[in-house]
């Protein structure tokens, strides 16, 4: 009896932890996503769906803007980290390590702090551009912030030490001798990656767009910092609802919209590559 | 006959193959030396500019090597108190985080118990869901309790976000560890929290240890969802998002780069530890 109970008594205080402060302030943002009022008066809740067609019609621009450098971001990490993390898989020698903690490195330095040092660094008058354009290599009036490029390549910054770990992975897990096998069977080096290499790395590819896709489509640190004020995500929106406007109900009803879309996308895309279970790869 | 020779050895498929292969392989050595340079280059400039000779707030350009930011660390006292409160929070947070995630990890990775996939499913979520949407779900939860937002909201947030990373950690540790040395040391009269303290602990530290730098790490780089839960509290990150208007000072750069050097210490320190134990 007390073998049977003791699991239960071990995941008890982190599971009411997590039970009391993540799932249950989920249903209550979901109704409030539901309720109608201010903070004066209260917020009562009528199930007023309108605040999700209304934060549809409303934020749609803002919305449609955060998939589209989500993704784009997404696919610049799948891009950029493929090579680094093949060449430590296969190529590190005894200093893999080494590597993966040089691609590490960045965290060890705060978020906002990274992200302000970008802005710093591509200033209009900064010290990349401004040597560039008193040669003339660039037009005077020309600029990187406040673009919709620099809030991409900053998001794609942030997010591609989380690309490179995941598909370096299961790059290291492939086993050479498959790799041989397969030039043994006449397989150009080329077809040997593309037939044999790269399918079993997909699962790495996969948890990496786990670990960017949503964070960067919901993020608001880098198009605030580095987007100006033409390059709102809907990060952005949210986080203004709640803090400057306590406009709770329209707040979490884009809340749940955007968590929606992002589960959605993941569960086509996990279905696309032919993933059975998404938690299965995710978990392992 | 000496060029026949030659001739007949380049006409061999495997030369030109293996000449291309290193040429490839130079080209990829090149370009992961060119990411690993972009990704420091921030790094970079934010330890320099830390040793920035500028006469006010302002820290735009370069006007000379000083060490005298290094002497003023805590002559901002705003500053002072965001990086004293990241750094109790994050201490804080680490310990919670720490016991409430080796205890499921320890249920996870040792026992088969109904409720173990809803569970597994709750981590993931918690792990993977977006912070902006975590964050907006807890301000929610505190207004509807009419709670206050400040330190102690920030604390239980971060322990929130941070258990079922240790958690993950220590499970897997857990899984790798025979049963039969716990049932061992229980036969030898052992109770349970003996044999755990004697005889599990030792053997999970590692997976316990690293698993506390992450929570650390994530608690003290933490932006989005503590700027939802922190009232009018600061931390370090936050006291930079507020002070960026008026441009950051260089102590901002100093704390930036000893927390990175302190940082890099420990990972090589716990590194060095794991290797000598193996």
């Amino acid at each position: 009896m007390r073998r049977r109970l003791a699991p239960y008594a071990l995941i008890l205080p982190g599971g009411l932890w997590l039970a009391i402060f993540f799932v249950v302030p989920m249903v209550v943002m979901l109704s409030f996503s539901l309720m109608q009022g201010d903070v004066v008066n209260g917020f009562r809740l009528t199930w007023h769906w309108q605040n999700y067609s209304e934060g549809l019609s409303t934020y749609d621009s803002q919305l449609i803007r955060s998939l589209i450098y989500g993704v784009l971001a997404t696919v610049a990490c799948i891009v950029l980290a493929y090579p680094v993390a093949y060449w430590i898989a296969f190529r590190g020698g005894a200093r893999k390590t080494t590597y993966l903690f040089l691609i590490l490195l960045p965290f060890f330095v705060s978020f906002v702090l990274r992200t302000f040092s970008w802005k710093f660094l591509l200033a209009d008058d900064g010290i990349v551009l401004s040597p560039l354009k008193d040669i003339g290599l660039l037009p005077q009036d020309f600029h990187v912030i406040a673009t919709g490029f620099a809030v991409v390549a900053g998001l794609t910054y942030n997010y591609l030490p989380f690309m490179v770990l995941p598909i370096y992975v299961a790059l290291e897990r492939v086993d050479p001798k498959l790799i041989e096998a397969a030039q043994d069977l006449y397989a150009a080096p080329t077809q040997a990656f593309l037939r044999v290499v790269f399918p079993l790395s997909l699962p790495g590819v996969f948890a990496g767009v786990l670990m960017t896709f949503v964070p960067v489509s919901a993020d608001y640190v880098n198009s605030t910092v580095l987007g100006g004020t033409n390059n709102t995500m809907i990060g952005n929106i949210i986080q203004n609802l709640y803090l400057v406007n306590t406009d709770y109900p329209q707040a979490a009803a884009l809340s749940f919209t955007l968590m929606a879309i992002l589960l959605i996308g993941i569960f086509l895309y996990a279905k696309a590559l032919g993933t059975e279970d998404v938690l299965e790869v995710a978990t392992r | 006959m000496s060029a026949t020779i030659v001739d007949l050895e380049e006409t061999t498929t495997a030369k030109p193959r293996r000449a291309r292969g290193r040429w490839g392989d130079r080209l990829l050595y090149g370009y992961t030396w060119l990411i690993i340079v972009w990704l420091c280059l921030p790094i970079a400039v934010m330890i320099a500019f830390g040793f920035n000779d500028t006469k006010g707030r302002l820290n735009l350009t370069w006007q000379g090597f000083t060490f005298k930011w290094y002497a003023q660390l805590f002559s901002v006292p705003d500053l002072t108190t965001a990086l004293v409160n990241s750094l109790t929070i994050a201490l804080i947070a680490t310990l919670g985080s720490a016991v409430l995630g080796t205890l499921i990890g320890l249920a996870l990775g040792r026992y088969r118990f109904r409720g173990q996939g809803s569970l597994n499913l709750v981590q993931f979520a918690a792990i993977s869901a977006p912070e902006t949407v975590m964050g907006a779900s807890l301000l929610s939860f505190f207004v509807q309790l009419n709670v206050g937002r400040g330190y102690w909201t920030i604390v239980v947030a971060h322990i929130m976000f941070s258990l079922s990373f240790v958690a993950v950690t220590v499970r897997s540790r857990v899984l790798t560890l025979d049963p039969a040395i716990d049932e061992a040391a229980r036969d030898l009269g052992a109770g349970g929290w003996t044999a755990f303290r004697l005889v599990t602990l030792p053997m999970i530290f590692p997976a316990v240890l690293a698993g506390s730098l992450l929570a650390f790490a994530l608690s003290i780089d933490d932006f989005i969802i503590t700027s939802f839960n922190s009232g009018s509290t600061l931390t370090f990150p936050l006291w930079i998002w507020g002070a960026q208007k008026n441009g950051l000072p260089p102590q901002v750069n100093v704390m930036g780069t000893l927390i990175f050097a302190a940082g890099i210490l420990l990972a090589v320190g716990n590194a060095v530890i794991a290797r000598r134990r193996r």
